[in-house]
């Protein structure tokens, strides 16, 4: 049960973003800690953002190293378990 | 236990008009089951809401999780994926998903509404999501210290505009009209902006770039000149279009797109309903597509209890 809580989540987002606002409050509601990196003001993470996963949209959820672009339930309840 | 796919009913959408026909089915104690791509619709890009009544002002995120909470209150499952094929080949729907499931239900809610109209021009599908966006809410901020372009006239392309410009050397709006559409008061914040180049009468042709876009071709709708420009961002705010080409098979459309219904949200095919902004309703509110999709659910129910009743797989019973 306390599995997922061991799991590396990091979100890369904008502040005005309605998607990630609701990928953020998912991860919250589900008791998942995640790291957030506001890709607007903080050029390194967009850097590694647009590195990482190869293009230039927000949210993008990296799950143990697994990117997942935009934000997709289907594909993160797999990743998160 | 392997998954069920067959239920009473299945809402495609989870919108407002979807996530109200879940509340009612599920008070119905319907074996109901959505299936969409993600929560909320374009509620979910509604900055500013003041006229769903019993909140003077919610932003549309907040609205959303409100429906969501209130849905999530009667456990109604939720399948997160593409709707590919909407079929009836017997006396059950079916409905085929993008990662390859068919799910078979007595009737089906379509509350799919609508989604960002493409410029369909060579290079937008290639580089979505590499300078190519719909959403400047979500994306503008990456742009920040680049040249872009927004494409459409109307008010969503001048509200990307406005907060574009602010951060920006230089943003292009390009409109084929030869006039912009957008409220007067838009039009002239934009106008007044110096690094804003309005060019209308004037077609996007082509987005070009290499890994991440780097330019735009135009063609004056006048004179047929062609341009080159450099750009960095492609926003596309050309309007919405019905997310029903899954539904072709089944239902005659209207000119653009939308699914006719009576007022009794009935689409003309016994056990099919639709609701919300997929639909030819005048009028796309939140409000409306609620009510809608309320009706759409009670609709379906009516509908389901005077069928024969069937198995867990939705055989009738001989």
């Amino acid at each position: 049960m306390a599995e997922t809580s061991t799991k590396k989540v990091t979100i890369y987002s904008t502040p005005t973003c309605p998607y990630c606002r609701q990928a953020k409050d998912y991860l919250s509601g589900r008791g998942i800690e995640f790291t957030e990196l506001n890709v607007a003001t903080d050029m390194d993470a967009r850097n590694t953002m647009v590195q990482r996963s190869g293009q230039l949209g927000v949210p993008v959820i990296e799950v143990d190293g697994q990117v997942v672009v935009g934000f997709n339930r289907g594909k993160l309840d797999e990743l998160l378990g | 236990m392997p998954d069920k796919t067959y239920y009473e009913l299945i809402i495609l959408g989870a919108g407002p008009a979807g996530m109200t026909a879940a509340v009612y089915a599920a008070r119905k104690q319907m074996d109901v089951l959505i299936i969409s791509e993600n929560v909320g619709g374009q509620t979910t890009w509604s900055a500013e809401i003041e006229n769903y009544l019993g909140y003077k002002f919610i932003t549309g995120p907040e609205l959303v999780g409100k429906f969501e909470e209130h849905v999530n209150e009667f456990n109604v499952p939720h399948e997160f994926t593409r709707v590919t094929r909407l079929s009836r080949p017997g006396a059950n729907f079916a409905i085929e998903t993008d990662d390859g499931r068919t799910f078979t239900a007595r009737a089906v809610i379509v509350a799919t509404g609508k989604s960002p109209r493409l410029l369909g021009v060579p290079g937008e599908k290639e580089f979505t999501g590499r300078g190519v966006t719909y959403c400047a809410t979500c994306d503008g901020p990456l742009f920040s210290g680049k040249e872009v372009l927004v494409a459409g006239g109307g008010n969503s392309g001048l509200d990307a505009v406005v907060q574009l410009m602010k951060i920006c050397p230089k943003v292009y709006l390009v409109e084929r009209d030869p006039k912009l559409r957008a409220d007067a008061v838009m039009v002239s914040r934009v106008t007044a902006a110096e690094n804003v180049e309005i060019l209308t009468a004037t077609a996007v042709v082509e987005i070009r770039g290499e890994t991440f876009v780097t330019g735009v071709t135009l063609k004056g709708l006048d004179d047929g000149a062609m341009r080159d420009i450099p750009v960095e961002g492609v926003f596309v705010e050309i309007g919405l279009v019905p997310n029903t080409d899954f539904v072709k098979e089944v239902l005659r459309l209207n000119p653009i797109g939308e699914v006719p219904v009576d007022c009794a949200a009935r689409t003309g095919i016994p056990g099919l309903y639709a609701a919300g902004d997929v639909t030819d309703v005048p009028e796309k509110q939140i409000i409306i597509a609620a009510g809608d999709g309320a009706k759409a659910a009670l609709g379906a129910y009516s509908y389901v209890v005077r069928l024969p009743a069937t198995d867990d797989w939705g055989r009738m019973s001989t």
